[in-house]
């Protein structure tokens, strides 16, 4: 008979949750669960209430953003499978600031960020942990947008 | 001055022994092709038919008559001495001029000059590419003799970017180089429409996630000057040292021989002493701004 061992080795494997306070990563277990997206399918639309973020097991996630005028959004970046997907849940008005779609099938594991900002509040061990983790993707993300822009800006067309 | 010399690299073919390296050669256009927008490439034949001998990362100085002259890299394949493939970016007065040109028209050909890629180097190691735009066309000589002598070496990945998935250069050839088995091929573009399915990002993130062995990898760049220092702090992370990167620059070339000094570089001239570098020989000067 297959032991059901929870998310809890899944996510205490993961790199982003690597050394962290065990008693954190037991809280944030229990905000987890596993979802599947299925290609085209929309993650969060941009506007909505950001209350997940998601840590992608398999797939890929395109970030759009819409355009008015143009048919369609524009894909601004890919998430792949290792990587986190939202931080707008952390960041005051916790709205999303792009659409999120399954590029191609997407096996995620989604955390109840209501339920975790909530948490934070009374356990800053916890909010600790979770910003000590979440500031270097952004700080990444952050630099790694402003390098495509001088890119798009010295770099060639063709 | 680099704290270290300047690697003996294996010099590349030079002109013709005896020929005059500042009379242009006539060239006929054999077959002008429409790449992407504002790029095209060039099949030429020279007028004598003697053989176009060139090696990968080389350039010639290409002429159109009357007009002006342009240090071109050398961007089909090298094995072929019977024609000379040069892609070209019709960027400035001389290039336009080139654009218009069709099939059949004279043009002059200087060179080979520069320093080409190192090849008979670094087999048995993996090979990583990473480039974008058209970067890709200095590099593809140097892939074509990679995939060609497949066996001679480890893994072999392509890491290219575009902005779109309108302008990417070569779009047949990374189909097929990605239909090989043995190669691993990512294009990454910095923007595409509502489903699109493929990457979008950089190209650094793609060499962050390439399946290389890092301190068995030889690692060939061609960026924008500006886009070089990012794409080697991504090869760094991975492991990858600067003894093994190997880049390409060019910068203001004018009479492709090292007599003019528009080209210098430090001590180097990228005209003769490139343009292809590994880079820890020009680490430090890479990083002043003066130069």
């Amino acid at each position: 008979m297959v032991q059901d061992r929870g998310l809890g080795p899944t996510l205490a494997a993961h790199p982003f949750f690597d050394d962290m306070d065990p008693v954190a990563l037991e809280t944030i277990v229990g905000c987890a669960a596993n979802a599947v997206f299925r290609p085209g399918e929309f993650i969060f639309r941009q506007g909505e209430a950001a209350d997940n973020f998601y840590l992608v097991r398999e797939g890929r996630i395109a970030l759009e953003i819409y355009v008015p005028g143009r048919q369609g959004g524009i894909v601004v970046e890919t998430v792949e499978a290792g990587e986190i997907v939202g931080w707008s849940w952390i960041n005051p008005p916790y709205r999303w600031s792009s659409d999120a779609r399954a590029a191609a099938t997407a096996r995620v594991l989604t955390l109840d960020a209501a339920c975790l900002r909530n948490k934070m509040e009374d356990d800053r061990t916890l909010g600790y942990e979770l910003y000590k983790r979440f500031v270097p993707v952004m700080a990444r993300r952050l630099a790694a947008c402003r390098l495509r822009i001088v890119e798009l800006a010295t770099e060639p067309e063709g | 001055m680099p704290d270290s010399p300047l690697v003996a690299l294996a010099p590349g073919v030079s002109p013709v022994p005896g020929e005059d390296i500042h009379t242009p050669r006539p060239f006929r256009i054999v077959q002008v092709k429409r790449e992407v927008a504002g790029v095209f490439t060039w099949k030429l034949a020279a007028c004598d038919g003697n053989p176009c001998a060139c090696r990968p990362g080389q350039f010639n100085m290409l002429t159109a008559f009357g007009v002006g002259e342009v240090p071109i890299s050398v961007s089909g394949d090298c094995r072929n001495q019977g024609e000379l493939v040069h892609t070209i970016r019709a960027v400035g007065p001389v290039t336009r001029a080139m654009e218009n040109l069709k099939r059949g028209a004279v043009v002059g050909v200087r060179g080979p000059f520069g320093r080409s890629w190192p090849v008979d180097e670094i087999t048995g190691y993996d090979v990583l590419f990473v480039t974008g735009t058209i970067g890709l066309a200095p590099l593809r000589p140097l892939i074509l003799e990679v995939l060609a002598r497949r066996q001679e070496f480890g893994k072999v990945v392509i890491c290219y970017g575009s902005r779109g998935t309108h302008d990417i250069l070569y779009e047949a050839d990374l189909h097929t180089w990605r239909g090989r088995f043995d190669t691993n091929v990512h294009v990454t573009v910095h923007v595409a429409p509502s489903g699109y399915r493929g990457r979008v990002g950089s190209v650094a993130a793609a060499v962050r996630i390439a399946r290389i062995d890092p301190l068995s990898t030889q690692a060939f760049v061609c960026r924008s000057e500006a886009m070089t220092r990012p794409a080697v702090d991504a090869l760094a992370e991975r492991g990858v040292t600067t003894d093994r990167i190997w880049t390409t620059l060019e910068r203001s070339m004018k009479c492709g021989v090292g007599l003019c000094g528009h080209c210098q570089f430090g001590p180097t001239f990228m005209c003769k002493d490139g343009p292809v570098y590994r880079f820890d020989t020009i680490e430090r000067l890479f990083g002043m701004r003066e130069i």
